[in-house]
């Protein structure tokens, strides 16, 4: 407990120890995404591949119908829903586990969370919510099939677009929370951030292009089913992300780490 | 389960938390922002709208979870 961060004495204040300290959370904070990444693929595999195939099969009997030649596969398909996807989720998985920790790094002790565990479970639902559900309710993921290839540039940059603004509006509607919390009491300060950032979000996604690409005759069923395990895939990698991250993360702060 | 003496031994020993200082946190943002950004871009955006590697085989591999984790995939 020579270390523990909370105890705070003037030696343990130096730079060298903050470094450490934030080392360690960044390197754990990539391991929890990474761990987080291998639930959300047994999630995927199970919930969203059987839909990635069945749009796959409309998008066949579609080309068929137009006498177009069957598509060469580069990669098999059975590649591509295994090690492709487990590969994809992985780094996504590192990377906003990377990023997660640093924001986890910053908020703690300026934010009235005592509890490392609890500040990263809520951090992890924060940031569920603003770089996965807010983006995809105005562009949500599409399956295979649907999606013009033409106008492939402008969506990309309208999705990023919108994870940008939604990560901006995020922090507006913290700070504003946080300085009411402040003046008048806690309760306040979260209805307060709350609405600006209910507020915020509309103007925004009312603000930005639509995109509406459905092909005629794709079944709705399969585009709900692929979307809710799209959002079910991210919830599972979010969450179990905060729950690891907690763990992971309470040595490091009270002190009780051994390596790395 | 806790130990009843010693969860209450830590609920003493934890006081208000400790910010780490910007100074500290630095270096470490920026080496952890490239890192996954990089990762994220690979995964997300690589020979799709935008390119660095020619050739189709990035896109391919990561096909499903590019559809599955929201991106535009073509």
């Amino acid at each position: 407990m020579m270390a523990a961060i909370c105890w705070a004495s003037p030696a343990t204040k130096e730079q060298g120890f903050f470094l450490m300290i934030a080392g360690r959370l960044l390197a754990r904070g990539m391991i929890a995404g990474c761990l987080a990444a291998a639930l959300a693929f047994v999630f995927a595999r199970f919930f969203g591949e059987p839909q990635v195939a069945l749009a796959i099969a409309f998008e066949a009997a579609r080309s068929a119908a137009e006498g177009a030649a069957p598509e060469h596969e580069m990669i098999s398909r059975s590649v591509q829903a295994s090690y492709g996807l487990a590969t994809a989720t992985v780094l996504y998985g590192a990377g906003f586990g990377g990023l997660f920790a640093l924001v986890f790094s910053f908020a703690y002790g300026r934010l009235s969370f005592q509890s490392p565990r609890v500040l990263a479970l809520l951090l992890a639902v924060a940031g569920f919510v603003t770089v996965v559900l807010v983006p995809d309710l105005k562009y949500p993921p599409n399956p295979p099939a649907v999606g013009n290839p033409a106008t492939l540039a402008l969506r990309t940059e309208t999705y990023f677009v919108m994870i940008a603004l939604s990560i901006c509006v995020a922090a507006i509607a913290c700070l504003i929370g946080q300085k009411v919390a402040q003046m008048r009491d806690a309760w306040t300060g979260w209805l307060c951030g709350g609405a600006v950032f209910v507020l915020l979000v509309a103007l925004v996604q009312f603000g930005l292009p639509d995109v509406n690409e459905v092909p005629d005759g794709f079944p709705a069923v399969v585009l709900w089913r692929f979307r809710e395990s799209a959002l079910g895939m991210q919830a599972v990698l979010w969450g179990s992300m905060g729950l690891i991250f907690g763990a992971l993360a309470t040595p490091v702060l009270m002190g009780r780490a051994q390596k790395f | 389960m806790m130990h009843p003496s010693s969860s209450r031994a830590r609920a003493i020993a934890a006081p208000a938390p400790v910010a780490i200082p910007v100074g500290a946190l630095l270096p470490w943002a920026v080496f952890g922002l490239l890192l996954s950004v990089l990762m994220l871009y690979f995964v997300g955006a690589e020979q799709g709208a935008v390119s660095l590697i020619s050739g189709h085989e990035v896109h391919e591999f990561v096909h499903d979870g590019r559809h599955l984790l929201g991106f535009p995939c073509h």
